[in-house]
């Protein structure tokens, strides 16, 4: 499978992400998305008319939005990514995917305007995302009540994937991520993965190191 | 405070040349709107008030001047060596003060840390002696015999190195690092980070690059540094205070801060304070 990447995209990292957690082995074309515009030269646009990456290519299918494209990986490799194969958890995965679409409009935008100055209007932009990311923080929190840690029960899907990144990265489009403790939490599960990787700007989790040497109690103890 | 001060009569990019348009980029320098644009073929820059400011076209970037420099742009000679590929990275704007974004470029403690396995990784975080001096003769700060092992020192590189650096600041916002060139021995990779002070706690940041990599594909080279430079951004947009203290007394000097306290005495010596508070948050 052809991944046309750029290392700076959130949208990117959706797929090389989920690839990574599933084990799915991606061949990257990277695209000079910045400073080079190479998503609009003519070979991009003859790929994907609307001049977008990610684009995934395998067997002649062409995939130009990265929620289809954790579908596809999802069901060609590891199915259980797709969520419970139940009427009810099938469609709260689409939400979410959907769901996903708005972060990009909205989370995604604020960011590459602050970061790379794109064209955009960032007070409303940033005011849309932050509606989004209270649903998700009011989601999270009753998905928390109900004993369920991510987006569609109690196991990843492709729903935390596709949302993942944008969240993570909200604080460069000059959106904080302290109101939200659901969300910080969801995003702890996410980075504690097996095969989680990183993209600039989200860190791996280090691991909690012991303290070297005797705990303080038992210094006390012994002092005494 | 926002005086601009000895900075004024400075050079600051501005753009890249090669992305320079007749309709033009309209910004700011240290407060100051200005536009930058093409006329008849020629990189232009011009004031609010319409008035033209100076020129310079270098390393693939147009420089201009709010006052009137009293010397040229400084010079790369390294860059111009035959055989090298100039690498423009293209722009990343930083919530952070001007003077902040040098700072970190020079700091190599970070590295395990913000570049994880790639420029640095632990247990290897021990900064060996270098040397740090301001060279009067040239007006210009440089830390010589920089040594720090990394995995992933270039994208040319293969496995992990020891690598040689020397750091220079050369203007108040522009530094030059040289490192070990993984594929050619003896000759030196430069990296520069060119710094257009839009605010005093806002820059647009423009690396460039000046290496011998005959095998990687330019947009290879441009993606690993716009990744390691996007993991500087958000430690950037955290650091505390917001602007750079050149009080001496706030100072609690490692090993690795040498060239930092060095830069920050350049800096208050000449009243380069755009960016900089001057007493004790
Ligand atoms: N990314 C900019 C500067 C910011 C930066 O990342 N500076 C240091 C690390 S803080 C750097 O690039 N070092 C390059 C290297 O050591 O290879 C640049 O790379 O030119
Ligand atoms: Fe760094």
């Amino acid at each position: 499978m052809i991944l046309y990447d750029y290392i700076l995209s959130p949208s990117c990292y959706r797929v090389r992400l989920m690839a990574a957690l599933i084990g799915r082995r991606l061949d990257l074309r990277p695209v000079d998305f910045h400073p080079g515009q190479e998503h609009l030269s003519e070979p991009m646009l003859a790929l994907n008319p609307a001049g977008t990456i990610p684009v995934l290519q395998d067997d002649g299918l062409v995939l130009t939005e990265s929620t289809a494209i954790l579908t596809y990986l999802a069901a060609h490799d590891a199915p259980a990514w797709l969520g419970e194969d139940t009427p009810a958890m099938r469609a709260r995965v689409a939400q979410w995917l959907a769901f996903a679409q708005r972060l990009t409009d909205s989370a995604g935008a604020a960011r590459a305007h602050d970061m790379l100055l794109a064209e955009g209007e960032i007070a409303a932009l940033r005011g849309q995302a932050t509606q989004a990311l209270r649903e998700l923080e009011a989601a999270l929190s009753a998905a928390r009540r109900r004993g369920e840690g991510f987006l569609a029960g109690n196991r990843p899907t492709i729903a935390d994937i596709a949302c993942f990144p944008h969240v993570a990265l909200a604080p460069d489009g000059g959106l904080p991520l302290d109101p939200y403790p659901s969300i910080r939490l969801w995003m702890r599960a996410i980075r504690a993965l097996d095969g989680f990787i990183e993209m600039p700007g989200i860190h791996r989790l280090h691991e909690l190191k012991p303290e070297p040497g005797p705990m303080p109690e038992v210094i006390r103890k012994e002092k005494a | 405070m926002s005086e601009t001060g000895a900075m004024r009569d400075h050079w600051y990019p501005v753009g890249m040349t090669k992305q320079l348009t007749e309709a033009g980029r309209d910004t700011l320098l240290m407060g100051e709107p200005i536009r930058v644009f093409r006329d008849g073929g020629q990189p232009q820059v011009s004031d609010g008030a319409g008035r033209a400011l100076p020129v310079i076209d270098r390393f693939g970037h147009v420089w201009t001047s709010l006052g009137t420099p009293a010397k040229d742009l400084f010079t790369i000679p390294e860059a111009d060596q035959p055989g090298r590929r100039l690498v423009d990275v293209g722009v990343c704007r930083v919530r952070c003060s001007p003077l902040r974004a040098v700072e970190n470029f020079l700091d190599i403690a970070h590295f395990p840390f913000v570049h994880t396995d790639i420029l640095g990784s632990e247990p290897h975080t021990e900064v060996e002696r270098y040397e740090v001096e301001i060279r009067d003769d040239v007006d210009e700060v440089w830390a010589t015999k920089v040594k720090f092992f990394q995995p992933q020192a270039a994208k040319s590189a293969e496995g992990g190195i020891t690598t040689d650096y020397m750091y220079r600041v050369c203007a108040p916002t522009c530094s030059v690092l040289y490192k070990t060139c993984p594929p050619k021995p003896g000759e030196w990779d430069v990296i520069a980070l060119f710094v257009q002070p839009l605010t005093e706690t806002l820059c647009d940041v423009w690396p460039w690059m000046a290496l011998y990599d005959d095998d990687a594909e330019m947009t290879d080279l441009i993606h690993f540094q716009q990744m390691i430079f996007v993991q500087d951004r958000s430690v950037l947009e955290n650091q505390l205070p917001a602007l750079l203290p050149l009080d001496p007394g706030m100072e609690i000097p490692t090993r690795a801060d040498m060239t930092s306290i060095a830069y920050r005495r350049w800096l208050k010596r000449h009243g380069f304070t755009y960016g900089a508070q001057l007493v004790a948050a």
